[in-house]
């Protein structure tokens, strides 16, 4: 058994630090469907971590437990060290934890620029008078992280589009502001919803790049959930596989792929 | 050609995010803002002030306030004639219990009164959206209008039923009373709507009108990046109700000078402000003021027109110009949705390469 509290080495030789999330025995129903079986699995600090699983198999469930939209009816939430209660969703993301959609949930009307400040609301204090009458610690902070959003934009190469209302950019942009704006708000966990569902395999091989330069750069603890086999065994450090909202796999991608459970999920098993 | 940013570089992330970021709309606005406040008061005369200029004004600050709530916020409000009655009840009773404090304060205080009003009656909002929002607050409209008639203590127990301004100076100038000059009562509205326009402008530049807009665009990602819905609904609620309580307010005490509730605060209020942030522009200051103008001025226009020019009987100009006035309504929401704000943008995109087609 892998120790909680300490380091590990992952296959290609990456170091992940500890647990930061623990999700203990999670059972999710809705009415009489149980989306989710008492699943049980850890994120560690730094690893970018798979969700993987057919369609139907509780994915999106496990990440709206995490990002707190869903709040299960058995098991716990660890969050570093911390058991976490009922939460609304945006107390969660003062936690720390910022997600992606499967289906863009971007401010059609606002512009990019504005787009991406919106995800750093968390990091800004300042009062209702303050912004008011836009003096002292309003002005401040708005230029403060305006900086720091222009990072993000340079970083993700959008300079050219921050001014541009999000609802006339094309789809794969769309994703990318969205990957801007949650890691505006600096998260501890960062979820993402197939980031890649839907695009091309050059749009493809820019998103991998920019999630590996995210977790390289600032060491984002990363979730995601994907359905391209290739893409996730080459980015991720480990794999929880699920099927019709039960586990039946976790570990490096090569232990995944290599585990007769998970194969039988993917490629159907002859019933005698 | 005339209009264009090139060479006006901004070189701070403070000069980027100021309201005209282009140098020469700077200039045009503080233009305006001098003549209207140096010029305009030495010229004006009782007619323009009463038919135009101080409506136009105090409409202006109603319609800043409610596009807060539906052009930002994404909230649908019928309540506005409630709001400016619990605006100018406010005032009535202050102005009444205590004559020594500065009106000023009494129009301030009662726009704070009607925060607090709106915020109340923009519970509801935390629950439904939409259409069922807009009959939550066609109620209050419905029962502040109620409200003012049944309860004798709002209008002071007069027999009439009416409330009616007392004489109030400010600077010892009247302008409140029938002793107030029009210049008096015009610049009094005019700080108040610049007042209005620059903190409107603040808190929709910074983290409130994002949050407020991130609510409007899609609720439920708003709140999974850290929204708070509540907080971001009240507070609009709140700020829409304050200048629309001011706007209520000076309607009452500087325009009027005597109003009856279910007159001058009915629910064809509450339309016609809504009106004005839909035809000017959801979403957009400028709107704001171009909504209020339109809708103030057009019927005088069309009075003037139809009266004046071509000599016809009044009663059959006053149909007609419902007509007309309605028939623009439909238009505008058919061919420009986004309202005369829009338009002045492509205005401003072709300004800028014109004669040149690209």
């Amino acid at each position: 058994m892998l120790d909680a509290a300490e380091n590990q080495t992952t296959a290609d030789g990456r170091q992940i630090g500890p647990v930061v999330m623990d999700l203990k025995n999670i059972t999710l129903r809705f009415g009489g469907v149980e989306a989710i079986k008492n699943i049980s699995f850890d994120i560690r600090e730094g690893e970018i971590r798979a969700i993987i699983g057919p369609n139907g198999a509780g994915k999106s469930s496990m990440l709206n437990v995490i990002s707190g939209f869903y709040v299960p009816q058995e098991g716990e939430v660890w969050f570093k060290g911390y058991r976490r209660g009922p939460m609304r969703p945006y107390q969660v993301a003062r936690l720390g934890i910022a997600r992606t959609f499967q289906n863009i949930a971007l401010f059609d009307g606002m512009s990019v620029l504005d787009n991406i400040m919106t995800g750093r609301l968390n990091k800004m204090k300042a009062g209702f008078l303050s912004q008011a009458l836009w003096w002292g610690r309003a002005e401040a902070e708005e230029i403060a992280n305006r900086a720091q959003v222009e990072k993000i934009i340079d970083f993700l190469e959008i300079q050219n589009i921050r001014k541009t209302p999000v609802g006339r950019l094309p789809y794969g942009l769309k994703k990318r502001v969205e990957l801007a704006r949650a890691l505006a708000a600096e998260p501890q966990i960062l979820l993402l919803d197939e980031p890649m569902a839907g695009m091309n395999v050059e749009e493809k091989e820019d998103m991998s790049r920019f999630i590996l330069d995210v977790n390289d750069e600032f060491g984002t603890t990363t979730v995601l959930i994907e359905h391209d086999m290739g893409v996730v065994m080459d980015l991720s450090d480990r794999v929880v596989v699920m099927d019709y909202g039960r586990k039946i796999g976790d570990g490096t991608p090569d232990e995944v792929r290599n585990n007769q459970e998970v194969i039988d999920a993917y490629l159907g098993v002859a019933h005698d | 050609m005339f209009y264009r940013e090139a060479g006006d570089f901004k070189t701070s992330y403070r000069d980027d995010g100021q309201t005209f970021p282009i140098a020469l709309d700077r200039w045009g606005y503080y233009a305006i803002v001098a003549v209207a406040a140096l010029v305009v008061p030495f010229v004006i005369n009782d007619y323009w002030a009463s038919a135009i200029l101080l409506p136009f004004l105090i409409y202006a600050i109603a319609s800043i306030g409610l596009n807060i709530l539906v052009g930002y916020a994404g909230q649908v409000s019928l309540g506005t004639g409630g709001f400016m009655a619990v605006g100018a009840y406010s005032v009535y009773k202050l102005m009444t219990a205590f004559p020594e404090i500065s009106i000023i304060a009494h129009i301030l205080l009662a726009g704070g009164m009607t925060a607090l009003v709106g915020m109340a009656f923009g519970l509801p909002s935390l629950r439904i959206k939409g259409f069922y929002l807009a009959v939550a607050t066609l109620a209050a409209q419905f029962f502040l209008v109620w409200l003012f008639n049944k309860v004798p203590w709002f209008y002071n127990n007069s027999a009439s039923g009416q409330i009616n301004a007392p004489e109030r100076t400010v600077l010892g100038w009247a302008v409140t009373g029938p002793a107030a000059t029009p210049a008096a009562k015009y610049l009094v509205c005019l700080a108040f709507v610049v007042f209005a326009a620059w903190i409107a402008r603040n808190l929709t530049r910074g983290m409130f009108g994002r949050k407020w807009m991130a609510i409007r665009d899609m609720d439920i990602a708003a709140e999974i990046i850290g929204v708070n819905p509540l907080t971001a609904k009240l507070s609009a609620f709140g700020v829409s109700s304050f200048f629309v309580g001011i706007a209520g307010a000076l309607l009452f005490a500087v325009y009027l000078g005597a109003a009856e509730v279910t007159e001058a605060f009915g629910i064809n209020k509450s339309f016609l402000v809504l009106f004005m942030v839909i035809i000017g522009g959801l979403g957009s200051i400028f709107g704001s003021f171009a909504g209020a103008a339109f809708l103030v001025v057009l019927p005088v226009f069309l009075k003037n027109l139809l009266v004046g020019t071509f000599g016809w009987p009044t009663d059959l100009a006053a149909h007609f110009e419902l007509m007309i006035v309605g028939a623009l309504i439909i238009f505008f929401l058919i061919v420009e949705p986004h309202g005369l704000a829009r338009l002045w943008r492509l205005v401003k995109e072709k300004l800028r390469l014109w004669p040149f087609p690209h």
